[in-house]
């Protein structure tokens, strides 16, 4: 076997640094930068599956597709932990208060991404027993389309909340319009 | 289930229910019998006492609603497993007061299946212990596969003409 040389240049990539003031021995940025990289790239989602949707995040978060490329290698099956709610698959009316309590009992700062049509609009269960779209209870940040989505899109959306989640301003969460909007859902 | 088992069944019937039968008909060499909704749940009861039926399992039990005769039938399908015989066995009602005595006494398991027919067309079934919705929404105020109300959610905005520029 062959020694690995030490001295060769990595392959691994890391994250870039952000733009800030650079000089011998410091490095000056702003603390949102520096919040937002760290947080853009160690997501831990709540995956909240319950049909064909779910059967398409597995193979995302499988060895071929891999989200854990993106800082999202460990999920969170206990919602107190989680910093993105990925809702995959169909709600039922009678689903819908428990998945409004996950989101509840997620911490500030919390992303919602609903994956497939179901979780976006209802997709084709146009009727009385299911909830058209997840969006009547809680806020969703980003929609994957699809019946169901392929990996490569749930990926996608993963980036898109990354995105989100590295450009939001730390002030956020605590500003009047943000309340107002999770008033809107009756969440406190 | 060959005509000869068919016969018996109904001469079974016919010597104590003479009077109640409304209707025999075999759709798909399936025997059905619709009764008089008075006497259905002593019907059954004797079906499965009877030696030579032993109707002794219930297979299922559900509702159809027929808009044009404003009426509710509620289907009874029994099986007899030592004789491989099956039967369906059919009651109406009207749709404005769909009443009938639960058959919980003869079949435990018509419990959730009564249930079902209470959470999905409406009909009230006299004696049952726990008669509430299974499957949907408790605050559900319709009772939806009667077909008065729509199938369709009504919320639904994507479906609407101007998403399709019309």
């Amino acid at each position: 076997m062959q020694a690995t040389d030490i001295n060769k240049p990595s392959d691994i990539k890391l994250v870039e640094k952000p733009d800030g003031y650079e000089g011998a021995g410091f490095f000056a940025t702003s603390l949102e930068k520096v919040v937002g990289m760290a947080r853009k790239n160690s997501i831990w989602p709540l995956p909240f599956a319950t049909s064909c949707c779910g059967i398409e995040f597995m193979a995302t978060m499988g060895a071929h597709y891999d989200l854990a490329r993106f800082g999202s290698e460990r999920l969170s099956f206990s919602p107190r932990q989680a910093d993105l709610l990925m809702v995959m698959g169909t709600i039922a009316k009678k689903m819908g208060p428990v998945l409004k309590q996950v989101y509840e009992q997620m911490a500030e700062p919390r992303w919602v991404l609903a994956v497939g049509a179901c979780a976006s609009s209802g997709g084709i269960f146009d009727t009385y027993s299911v909830l058209q779209g997840i969006d009547r209870i809680i806020p969703v940040d980003v929609y994957v389309p699809g019946c169901p989505p392929r990996p490569e899109q749930i990926i996608d959306g993963v980036m898109k909340i990354q995105h989100l989640v590295e450009t939001e301003s730390l002030r956020r969460r605590d500003s009047a319009e943000y309340k107002a909007m999770l008033n809107k859902y009756g969440i406190e | 289930m060959d005509n000869t088992a068919q016969e018996k069944i109904i001469n079974i019937l016919r010597e104590k229910f003479e009077g109640d039968i409304l209707q025999i008909e075999n759709p798909y060499n399936f025997l059905t019998i619709t009764v008089k909704k008075d006497k259905i749940v002593e019907l059954i009861q004797y079906l499965y006492n009877h030696a030579e039926t032993q109707f002794q399992y219930l297979t299922d039990l559900c509702g159809i609603h027929f808009p044009d005769q404003n009426q509710i039938a509620v289907s009874y399908q029994l099986h007899s497993l030592v004789n491989n015989y099956r039967i369906r066995i059919k009651i109406f009602l009207s749709a404005d007061h769909p009443v009938t005595p639960t058959l919980i006494p003869v079949f435990a398991g018509a419990n959730w299946m009564e249930r079902e027919t209470y959470d999905f067309y409406g009909v009230i079934f006299e004696g049952h212990p726990n008669l509430k919705r299974i499957l949907n929404v408790e605050d559900m105020i319709i009772f939806p596969l009667r077909k008065e109300y729509p199938l369709e959610d009504q919320v639904r905005e994507d479906k609407k003409d101007y998403m399709f520029g019309r």
